[in-house]
């Protein structure tokens, strides 16, 4: 028998992998982690509060108490993920240590550093990370994150900008796999890419890790326009817990995600689910507040 | 042969590449209507209490109970392992429950205690298996049915009962294809 090996990419990109086709959702209480559960999430994101309270809230967003963390790890049987600032290997070490089973290095927190990532090679719980176009996706995965997410604009209810990054991902993707290899080295330097990822991109065809839709779903039509749009599973937000009827609506955007490709089915999943979460249009938001600027 | 992947969520795209390498015709099915057809079925890993729910709120339970009771080779990895299993300890989930284990699952801790290791594999030949545990169950009992195919620290990772095959671990996240290989055999009736 050979020797066991803890936290190698397949590992940690691996549980990735064993997401894909699910919803993830915020919970700040045992009691939603369980909703969410019986929803039927994939995992949870243990928060002390959801992107939109954090919005309303301003000031500095950090990482959520502990306490609240393991009281969610209690509950469900699902991964539990949780969020740290991005640059902040701080309190991502000490999500680690708490057990966590990912961490979300994310723009919805204040970022603790404002030029550089953390390391994530130097640890054995994976993360995943926010990304709007190709070469933000290839740079976080040369930090070492082995799952991705779109960044939309969190806690806005507004699906606009996670569509616009999916697009955006797509269309490079599709760009790169028509570019002739001797090209390849400009279009890693135009990107802000590491060449070695760009390469590996087009051999696959695809990103070579998970990549979730994030950022502004809040129906369960939502989450399946992002399904067809190519990503592979859902982030919600706000979305579950800041609407009329939380239970109806996870399991709505459950089954939608599902079903993403069949229209009679959607229309009956998003029948009488009560009022979404309240919107907000972007232009309102000003450039230095929108969430989605942070990362580098 | 046509085999189907269960689409419902988790390692599916894998699957179907691991299978279409042996050779395979490859369907996903995540409808009741499509499972008729099928040789044989593939129960990816993923959440096998999401699994589970949609197996049920899907109406895919009877679909599948019938493939197994005409025989038809089924095939769970991780949670697929789950599911199959007649019993898990301390959960009151969802199981289709046609083979004799009992499962703990997340037997070996939280995502940071996940693991890669080569196991042997004696049904598979000399050459050991890559075995990917990712927040992986435990077989920690079994029925006199059950042939016992792996063991990790003498424990149960991968077990055979006739048309029913488990593994604790995930072959279609590795390029090798000789656990699929194995599967596409039983569907074929060895």
């Amino acid at each position: 028998m050979g020797m066991a090996e803890q936290g190698t990419f397949c590992v940690k990109a691996g549980l990735a992998e064993m997401q894909k086709g699910g919803v993830i959702m915020d919970v700040t209480t045992p009691e939603q982690a369980k909703i969410a559960e019986e929803a039927g999430a994939v995992a949870v994101m243990a928060l002390e509060r959801v992107p939109a309270d954090i919005r309303a809230a301003g000031g500095v967003a950090r990482m959520a108490d502990p306490e609240i963390i393991l009281k969610i790890m209690d509950v469900v049987t699902i991964p539990v993920m949780a969020k740290a600032r991005i640059g902040h290997f701080v309190e991502a070490k000490i999500l680690e240590a708490l057990g966590v089973d990912y961490i979300d290095e994310s723009e919805v927190l204040t970022p603790a550093d404002d030029e550089f990532h953390i390391n994530k090679r130097q640890f054995t719980v994976p993360f995943v990370c926010g990304a709007r176009n190709l070469g933000e996706a290839l740079r976080r995965i040369g930090e070492g994150a082995s799952m991705l997410r779109t960044k939309g604009e969190p806690g806005t209810g507004n699906v606009v900008e996670a569509v616009r990054h999916m697009r955006m991902m797509m269309s490079e993707i599709r760009k790169l796999l028509n570019t002739p290899d001797e090209e390849l080295m400009s279009f890693a330097k135009q990107a802000g890419a590491p060449y070695e990822l760009v390469c590996q991109v087009k051999r696959l065809g695809r990103l070579p890790v998970v990549n979730f839709a994030a950022g502004g779903i809040a129906t369960p039509a939502d989450a399946a326009l992002m399904m067809q749009l190519g990503c592979d599973g859902i982030f919600v937000g706000s979305g579950i817990f800041k609407a009329k009827e939380p239970r109806a609506r996870a399991k709505a955007i459950v089954d939608a995600t599902l079903h993403h490709d069949d229209p009679s089915l959607l229309a009956e999943i998003s029948k009488g689910l009560g009022e979404a979460m309240p919107g907000l249009e972007i232009s309102t938001i000003r450039r230095e507040e929108r969430m989605q600027e942070r990362g580098w | 042969m046509k085999i189907g992947v269960l689409a419902i969520q988790g390692a599916v795209r894998e699957h179907v590449t691991a299978l279409q390498k042996c050779g395979e015709d490859v369907v996903c099915v995540k409808k009741a209507e499509q499972f008729a057809e099928l040789d044989g079925l593939v129960i990816p890993g993923g959440e096998s209490t999401t699994i589970g729910k949609l197996l049920v709120r899907f109406g895919l339970v009877e679909p599948i109970l019938r493939l197994i009771a005409q025989g038809k080779a089924v095939y769970g990895t991780c949670a697929g392992l789950i599911l199959l299993a007649t019993r898990v300890e301390g959960s009151e989930q969802f199981l289709l429950g046609k083979m004799d284990i009992a499962v703990a699952r997340n037997a070996f801790g939280r995502q940071r205690e996940s693991f890669e290791q080569e196991l042997p594999v004696p049904v598979l030949g000399k050459e050991p298996f890559p075995a990917v545990f990712i927040r992986a169950p435990l077989i920690k009992a079994y029925g006199s049915k059950v042939q016992v195919l792996a063991r990790c620290n003498a424990e149960v990772v991968a077990a055979r009962q006739d048309n029913l095959l488990v593994s604790a671990f995930h072959p279609e996240l590795t390029d090798d294809v000789r656990m699929h290989s194995y599967f596409v055999g039983m569907a074929k009736g060895n």
